[in-house]
């Protein structure tokens, strides 16, 4: 294998036989049953779900946050027991901390991880030019808008250059503009970026827009019914949408998530 | 509002309670071994000037180093029974009760233990000012949410620097709302501690004046007592500006905010 190649399969997300089980105060909820999907390197997969199937529990199953109670997940093919460093996450909030400015925000990943932040700065100026952060680099979160928060979230999950991304619900809390404008930049980072991505959502349409396969749960416990691929050229512009492959693909994700015993 | 108008509404109330205060002590005609006037209370504040500057200083000293001791004591205390749910259960019953009875009782006995010079006075003004700190150390601690303890791990952060970039500055403000009220608790037991045994202070020097009737010393020893709280209160309140000046707290004054 080349280094190239290493480095490739290093990059690759399975999960095999995962379930979760919480012992939470009304009894024991099985939140995942039986979970198996594998994302190859440089692949964008989107999951989809109705509410409290599990999908934000699968993500922090994979970012090595919570051990799941049966199977496993393995990052290049190594299993996960702890977070791996190769893998940067934007939670469904921004969480950014308030008393750092934007660039600090983004320089905790680097801080945290023992790296200098300084002999990056050049690194973080990029990511904020890449998300359209420029010129707010020293404004606090509270100056921002959601909107805004959220991207710098993003290129706080970008900044140590990680092979995987996670995203749980990123767009999830902003409105349907902001939201479609978002997906546009997403993929256009991701054109250049080339991470593998796990992105969850809750909309068919945003799913089926960025991804090359969309994963669609059951409700819980949840499992994956189907896998749906998206067979569409990028970059997709929103005409994609008039698109016959678009608008199957979506009628097919519709068609699981109904059968699954879940309307939307 | 504006900048003036912070200041204006305090300086007028004061100046109206002053005037009242006058007014009424010319109208009942009261004698100054009673109630003195305003104005014999400045006399003397000026003419013993030295003599409150002296006590006033040691009352200060203590109540200082009593606060100080409390929040050495106190922050590092709340951190450990945060950390450890063993010394939660064993401690915190224990601080409760100690809670539960008037410090002001065991004054005499740590007076007793400790003599009559400055030790016995930060030991009360430890005792009455600890607790708020070690609540608001717990509260400031336990506030910080899954989300940022989340996002913490997933940068690998040691556990060392996650508590000193993450989980510290998180659990701050409400250590400074501890500490806010530790610092007037901690002048009450400095005066505390000089009643009940002292040779200075200006708890002392209020006993002294009570003895020999001499009203108008005593009313301007309430006002040095008032001034220290007040500078304490507000030196506190500074150092929170200053340590958190993004603190939704210090951002609700900023013109232009409506409520
Ligand atoms: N810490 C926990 N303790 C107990 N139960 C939990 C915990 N976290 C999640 N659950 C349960 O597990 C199930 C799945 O939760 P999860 O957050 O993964 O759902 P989700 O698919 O992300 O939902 P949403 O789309 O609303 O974010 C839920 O029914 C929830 O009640
Ligand atoms: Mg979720």
């Amino acid at each position: 294998m080349t280094s190239a190649a290493a480095q490739d399969a290093a990059a690759s997300i399975a999960l095999r036989g995962v379930g979760h089980r919480f012992a939470g105060s009304a009894g024991a909820v099985e939140a995942l049953r039986g979970i198996d999907l594998a994302v190859a390197p440089h692949e964008f997969v989107a999951v989809v779900g109705p509410s409290g199937c599990g999908k934000s529990t699968l993500m922090r199953i994979v970012a090595g946050l919570v051990r799941p109670s049966a199977g496993e997940a393995a990052i290049g093919g190594a299993p996960v027991d702890c977070p791996h460093p190769d893998v940067g996450i934007v939670f469904q909030r921004p969480v950014l901390l308030p008393w750092r400015s934007v660039a600090g925000n983004i320089a905790m990943q680097l801080e945290m991880r023992g790296i200098d932040a300084r002999s990056e700065a050049g690194r973080i100026s990029a990511l904020v030019k890449l998300v359209g952060l420029e010129g707010f680099e020293r404004a606090l979160p509270h100056e921002l808008s959601g909107g805004m928060q959220q991207r710098a979230a993003l290129c706080r999950a970008l900044v140590h250059d990680p092979a995987i991304l996670l995203m749980d619900e990123p767009f999830g809390a902003l409105d349907a503009m902001t939201r479609e404008q978002m997906s546009l930049e997403l993929q256009r980072i991701w054109l250049e970026r080339r991470k593998t991505v796990l992105f969850i959502t809750h909309s068919i349409s945003e799913a089926v827009f960025l991804a090359d396969r969309v994963a669609v749960m059951t409700p819980r416990p949840g499992r994956i019914a189907a896998v749906v691929p998206v067979a569409l050229p990028r970059p997709r512009g929103f005409a994609v949408i008039e698109d016959r492959a678009f608008t199957a693909a979506v009628r097919a994700v519709r068609g699981h998530l109904d059968a699954a015993g879940m309307v939307e | 509002m504006g900048r003036a108008a912070d200041w204006t509404y305090p300086l007028a109330a004061v100046a109206l309670a002053l005037l009242a205060w006058h007014g009424a002590v010319a109208a009942l005609a009261l004698p100054p071994y009673l109630v003195p006037a305003p104005a014999l209370v400045a006399e003397r504040l000026a003419s013993d000037a030295q003599l409150l500057l002296r006590h006033g200083a040691v009352t200060t000293f203590e109540a200082v180093g009593g606060f100080l001791l409390s929040v050495v004591v106190g922050v590092p205390l709340g951190m450990a029974l945060v950390w450890s749910r063993v010394l939660e259960k064993s401690l915190m019953p224990l601080l409760v009760v100690s809670q539960s009875f008037p410090k002001v009782a065991v004054a005499p006995l740590i007076i007793i233990w400790f003599g009559l010079g400055v030790a016995p006075k930060l030991l009360i003004g430890f005792l009455v000012a600890f607790f708020p700190v070690v609540i608001g150390t717990i509260a400031g601690m336990r506030s910080v949410e899954t989300d940022v303890l989340d996002l913490a791990r997933s940068m690998q952060a040691t556990p060392l620097k996650a508590f000193l970039k993450i989980r510290l500055p998180f659990a701050l403000p409400q250590i400074f709302s501890g500490m806010k009220v530790a610092v007037a608790f901690s002048t009450v037991g400095a005066v505390v501690g000089e009643w009940v045994g002292a040779e200075s202070g200006l708890g002392y020097l209020l006993l002294w004046a009570n003895a020999n009737l001499d009203t108008p010393l005593l009313f301007a020893i309430l006002v040095c007592l008032m001034a220290i709280g007040l500078v304490l209160y507000y030196g506190v309140a500074l150092a929170e500006r200053l340590a958190l000046p993004w603190h939704v707290s210090m951002r609700a004054a900023e013109p232009g905010s409506t409520l």
